[in-house]
């Protein structure tokens, strides 16, 4: 388990708001290199790795992508505007602080509101400490972005990071990569960009790949905190097998392989229902003529806060559902 | 005067002919391949047989406009929108109606009529008709059928500090541009395609970059100016005389950043000002040249237009003779190695 907290602290913490995953494609290309047949980047940033079967091609997704924010603006005063990458909410925002490829640090503020007025990421800005333009603009240009600027903290059985999503899902397929033996089915391992503004990187990997079966690996809500949404997902109760969410209902077959997989391996899984919401698979499994899909997920408090919880044997259960899917025969549909 | 030309001409997404025409025309005393597509796409192109990175650029020659949906007893045209119009600019405009143009204007009740309460909000488009003065409905249907479309009628005309105003420079200066780079000769494989649809859903990029298999992609647009009252310098989206202007990002594509560094590097080269939309709302063609088949790494690049999507629209000449400047000498830039192909 600590070499697993050890792999998550690295991924997650990596920087890597979308359209900036070079540095954690190739953090993850250093980890997975030596236990694949080929690896690549393509034209988009995906990064594609393939563990060569005989049976069927399978496409596995985990998004690098984490939410965040680009500069469109820079004031006289040297505070800056954003627009969003992802979905923000400005309230979560607001206090927190953020982290920019060059490792400028700044904090979320807002301008005064009246009374009754709702704050909105065109009332915020970033400050980086910095008294003019001039002096913001040697560490900051227009269109450089930030994800937030939090440590990952170890609470025992669970973990709090930023970038949990999907991140946490990185992990899961490189420790599949790294202990899968003599896969059945040809594996594809797809780290997508651009999750977060519209499913992009899946959609034209999935073209590339031409896959038989799709799988895609994320994080989802849960149902078990105080007053809470009404979802029957809790931490620690193991990987979920979804059944829906906006993007995507998942093939019946697959569903039934994932259950009867987990039944047999004996590891413990919950059913997924999630009313809000997209995944990789939203785009994968529409590809070309179409292309049977499901989705596993990893439950996940405060989703799209700077503070992601997961519980991380939830996280060890999937690696094992993740790999005993990989050596059993995928049904025919 | 093609700017002139292009703009006058009418062509509601679904309706693109007359624009198609008037590029054909441009374009025909030069040595191009041109074809239209089963969409309606006019794709124009240079060296498809030889080697060299697979150039694609967009323009779309769709305005938004009204198609009619309903003629009343009285001989009066009920319409809907074809693509993003606010209702509140329809009131007392001039419009083309249909092939034959007929001259119709966008009616409402006198102001002497209204109830004290109706001042106060816009009209609603459902109640909004075009009067064509005909004597009642068997009258207005031996010249119009449901279906017809309706343009603005606006003139292009240069004004005051080297501006012009006219109909639809989203995106016929974009088309007008895209012309003028097309005349250039390159050594790469380039198809400049006048797309469709773009209004409604980017419909036509799609389909044509699946047909052309593009490694990289550009889209020329007239983008939202917004330089004009006292917006809040953060939510100005582009200046009107300040250079073509780079988009990171909208609501439908991030472009690819080292194209946005090769284009910003090319402006300077050039001495050609050029400026950042910093807004990201909206969508343009990238979106769905970015995401055909493996992927295609875009970029957009706009001349900023003020009063987009209303029945008039200003653009400073300056701004679109420094995009073509710098749309060619990015091209030339690309087939030279300067963007890296994977």
């Amino acid at each position: 388990m600590m070499e697993l907290k050890t792999l998550t602290k690295k991924i997650v913490t990596a920087y890597g708001p979308t359209g900036l995953e070079t540095n954690v494609a190739h953090i993850i290309m250093d980890e997975i290199k030596p236990f694949v047949d080929s690896v690549r980047i393509d034209a988009l940033g995906n990064v594609i790795a393939v563990k060569n079967g005989t049976g069927p091609k399978v496409m596995l997704a985990a998004h690098m992508d984490e939410i965040g924010i680009m500069v469109t603006h820079i004031d006289e005063n040297g505070f800056l505007r954003f627009t969003n990458l992802g979905g923000l909410n400005p309230y979560v925002l607001l206090g927190t602080r953020c982290i920019f490829g060059n490792g400028t640090r700044g904090v979320y503020g807002a301008e005064k509101l009246e009374v009754g007025e709702s704050l909105t990421l065109a009332k915020m800005y970033v400050d980086i400490g910095a008294t003019s333009r001039a002096e913001a603009m040697e560490k900051v240009q227009i269109g450089d972005c930030a994800g937030a600027d939090y440590e990952c903290i170890d609470l025992g059985k669970r973990m709090v990071s930023k970038a949990m999503d999907d991140r946490i899902a990185c992990v899961v397929l490189i420790e599949t990569i790294k202990q899968l033996k003599n896969p059945a089915a040809e594996c594809h391992f797809v780290f997508t960009v651009q999750e977060e503004v519209g499913l992009r990187g899946a959609r034209t990997s999935a073209y590339a790949v031409d896959p038989d079966y799709g799988i895609a690996i994320d994080v989802t809500r849960t149902g078990d905190t105080p007053k809470g949404i009404t979802m029957e997902v809790s931490l620690g109760k193991g990987p979920t097998v979804k059944v829906r969410d906006s993007s995507v209902l998942c093939h019946p077959a697959m569903i039934q392989y994932m259950k009867d997989v987990a039944n047999k391996e004996g590891i413990p899984y919950q059913m997924e229902v999630l009313e809000a919401g997209g995944t990789d698979s939203g785009a994968i499994h529409l590809t070309k003529s179409g292309v049977p899909s499901g989705v596993m997920s990893i439950a996940c408090r405060y989703i799209h806060t700077p503070s992601e919880m997961v519980d991380m044997d939830d996280v060890a259960n999937g690696i094992k559902l993740m790999i005993a899917l990989l050596q059993n025969t995928f049904p025919k549909v | 005067m093609l700017l002139k030309r292009i703009t006058e001409a009418a062509g509601v997404a679904g309706d693109e002919y007359e624009v198609r025409a008037v590029i054909r025309d441009e374009l025909a005393g030069y040595s191009l391949k041109m074809k239209t597509d089963m969409l309606g796409n006019l794709i124009v192109s240079q060296n498809e047989e030889k080697p060299g990175p697979r150039i694609m650029l967009a323009a779309h020659m769709d305005e938004i406009g009204l198609m009619i949906v309903q003629i009343d007893n009285t001989g009066l045209l009920y319409f809907k929108a074809v693509g993003g119009i606010d209702p509140r600019v329809l009131v007392a405009k001039v419009v083309r109606v249909g092939k034959k143009k007929l001259p119709g204007v966008i009616g409402a009740k006198a102001i002497h009529l209204q109830r004290p309460e109706e001042r106060l909000v816009p009209i609603p488009l459902e109640s909004l008709y075009i009067d064509i003065g005909a004597k009642n409905k068997e009258d207005a249907e031996k010249v119009v059928s449901i279906g017809d479309y309706a343009v603005f009628d606006t003139e292009y005309e240069t004004f005051g500090d080297g501006f012009a105003k006219g109909k639809s420079f989203d995106d016929r200066v974009g088309c007008a541009v895209l012309a003028e780079v097309m005349k250039e000769t390159y050594h790469a494989p380039v198809y400049g395609v006048f797309t469709v649809s773009e209004e409604i859903g980017l419909r036509g990029a799609g389909v044509a970059a699946y047909a052309i298999d593009p490694q990289v992609a550009i889209s020329l647009e007239g983008t939202t100016a917004h330089d004009v009252t006292d917006v809040e310098d953060h939510l100005v989206s582009t200046r009107c005389g300040a250079g073509p202007s780079l988009t990171f990002m909208d609501n439908s594509v991030i472009s690819d950043r080292k194209l946005i560094q090769l284009a910003a590097k090319t402006a300077e080269t050039l001495g050609i000002p050029y400026q950042y939309k910093n807004t990201a709302t909206g969508g343009n063609d990238s979106g769905k040249m970015n995401q055909t088949r493996a992927g295609v790494p875009t970029i957009e690049i706009a001349v900023p237009t003020r009063y987009c999507h209303s029945p008039i629209s200003v653009i400073h000449l300056e701004d679109y003779n420094n995009t073509i400047q710098l749309v060619k000498a990015l091209i030339h830039a690309i087939e030279t190695g300067g963007f890296e192909i994977k």
